[in-house]
């Protein structure tokens, strides 16, 4: 499945970064030097953070697939990367972190096809470095973005960023944005494209549709139905609380795809169309 | 067209994910990490938990006891009750010589409202103040850590109300699951053999 592309391209450049630990590294002579790092870093952080820019996302309500249709959910105003961890993105992360290199985490955290498109623990062999990390497990993508200082978006937030379409926050009734990921879920091998030929949305960010599913902090929260669990019997015994979905009630397939996707997983199950990105909370003078 | 290259998308899903059912054990024995745990032990899990009476405490001080956990939340006025009533009713068919052997386990879901106090209100309430039983929180991150381990789902619906789905485990003295007994009101023959077969290996009679 991987010989659809060259291998060996390495776009990778120095980032900014670099840059920043040489300054670090001089001697912080004074106060005003340190605030001009801090200032700088803060600076270089928003403009060249690594997997691109944070987006601000407002916080706002919307209707989920799921739940009573009383209900809307508030979701509060969250950052969330403008573009999916790359598997070069990622192979900075498992240098630092080796633990996390492809042979090492226990079978609690990881399944067998963990990172299974590299060559080597560090070694990314002909997987795209600037393509989507895929074949890491729930618990990967949360180390990872707790070692980037951020954390996994929630399901709710995801959801409402990625019902945004080219033009409006709120795309699910055009028939365009479903047109856009109904031939997406029916393309083959979209996980092997760089990040940013995918969906760019209102807000800015890119292939929240078009290349991978992603990780949700919460991915196990919706219970879809018995099905996706029990083979087919439908077992309301298994709910407690409020309503699970029943199929007549779907007007959004794409998302409903999403979510039986989602609910078929376990946090150590990997697949190869399956990526994240990382969000963070909008702290009252960032905004 | 494309409905029906959907509806066998959707089809395939669903087959994929009925493969998966009710992991058991995994392949093949630990390898030596720096403990003797199995790979998939969940006392490998960080994170610190309280129990009823506030004592902090560590998954892994579990090890040695056969484990059976469900999780709840001490506001639940639908299933949580039936879940109570089914361990209790576990508890009772189990028979006695290995009672000591087995730890009931009632993790919250909502530690944000089960305090300590309330837990071990709620205990008393369910007449559960036996030491066989414990109800225990942790923080909301390691929660939901556990639970996507166990593979429960739950969601937090309005401040009360939360959506989870009603599975009670059974962990090895090791700390590995071994069945899971899925929905209310099941037939209890398959958790009790299961837990019996643990409390065998345990070597203190």
């Amino acid at each position: 499945m991987f010989e659809l592309y060259e291998a060996g391209m390495n776009l990778k450049g120095n980032r900014p970064q670099n840059a920043l630990i040489l300054i670090l590294n001089s001697k912080v002579r004074s106060m005003r030097n340190l605030f001009l790092i801090v200032f700088i870093s803060l600076l270089v952080n928003a403009t060249y953070g690594q997997g691109g820019d944070m987006i601000v996302i407002e916080g706002g309500s919307y209707m989920p697939l799921y739940g009573d249709s009383e209900n809307e959910v508030q979701v509060t105003a969250f950052r969330l990367d403008q573009y999916p961890v790359t598997n070069a993105d990622y192979l900075d992360f498992v240098r630092d972190q080796k633990e996390w290199q492809k042979d090492n985490p226990i079978k609690l955290y990881v399944d067998e096809a963990y990172l299974n498109h590299w060559a080597s623990p560090l070694d990314l062999g002909d997987a795209l470095p600037e393509a989507a990390v895929t074949n890491v497990s729930w618990f990967a993508a949360k180390a990872y973005c707790a070692w980037k200082g951020k954390r996994l978006p929630t399901l709710d937030e995801w959801e409402y960023a990625a019902m945004a379409g080219e033009n409006a926050t709120d795309a699910r009734t055009l028939e365009e944005y479903n047109q856009y990921i109904l031939s997406w879920y029916e393309t083959a091998h979209t996980h092997l494209n760089p990040v940013g030929t995918g969906m760019k949305n209102v807000y800015g960010i890119y292939d929240l549709h078009g290349l991978v599913w992603e990780w949700t902090y919460d991915f196990s929260s919706v219970l879809l139905s018995s099905e996706s669990r029990q083979g087919g019997n439908s077992d309301n015994n298994l709910f407690c609380g409020a309503s699970a979905i029943g199929a007549t009630d779907l007007m959004d397939y794409a998302a409903f795809m999403r979510y039986a996707f989602r609910s078929s997983m376990k946090a150590r199950y990997t697949s190869r169309n399956l990526g994240f990105r990382c969000a963070e909370d909008v702290k009252d003078n960032q905004q | 067209m494309k409905q029906l290259l959907f509806l066998t998308a959707i089809y395939v899903f669903l087959a994929t994910a009925c493969q998966n059912e009710q992991s058991v054990h995994s392949d093949d024995p630990a390898t030596a990490e720096e403990t003797s745990l199995p790979e998939m032990s969940v006392y490998h899990l960080p994170g610190t938990w309280t129990n009823q009476d506030g004592q902090e405490f560590e998954l892994k001080e579990l090890k040695g006891k056969v484990l059976v956990m469900v999780m709840i939340y001490t506001t639940c006025k639908a299933a949580c009750p039936r879940l109570i009533a089914d361990m209790r009713r576990i508890e009772e068919l189990v028979p006695e010589k290995y009672g000591d052997d087995v730890q009931y386990i009632m993790v919250s879901i909502d530690p944000e409202t089960d305090t300590p106090e309330r837990l071990k209100s709620f205990a008393a309430e369910n007449d559960m103040t036996d030491k066989r039983w414990m109800f225990i929180r942790s923080t909301p991150e390691y929660t939901r850590e556990f639970a996507t381990v166990l593979a429960v789902n739950y969601k937090r619906i309005s401040p009360m109300d939360f959506s989870h789905s009603n599975i009670i485990s059974v962990f090895d003295p090791q700390g590995e699951m071994v069945y899971q007994q899925e929905g209310l009101d099941a037939k209890h023959e398959k958790t009790i053999k299961n837990i019996v077969e643990q409390a065998k290996k345990i070597g203190n009679r």
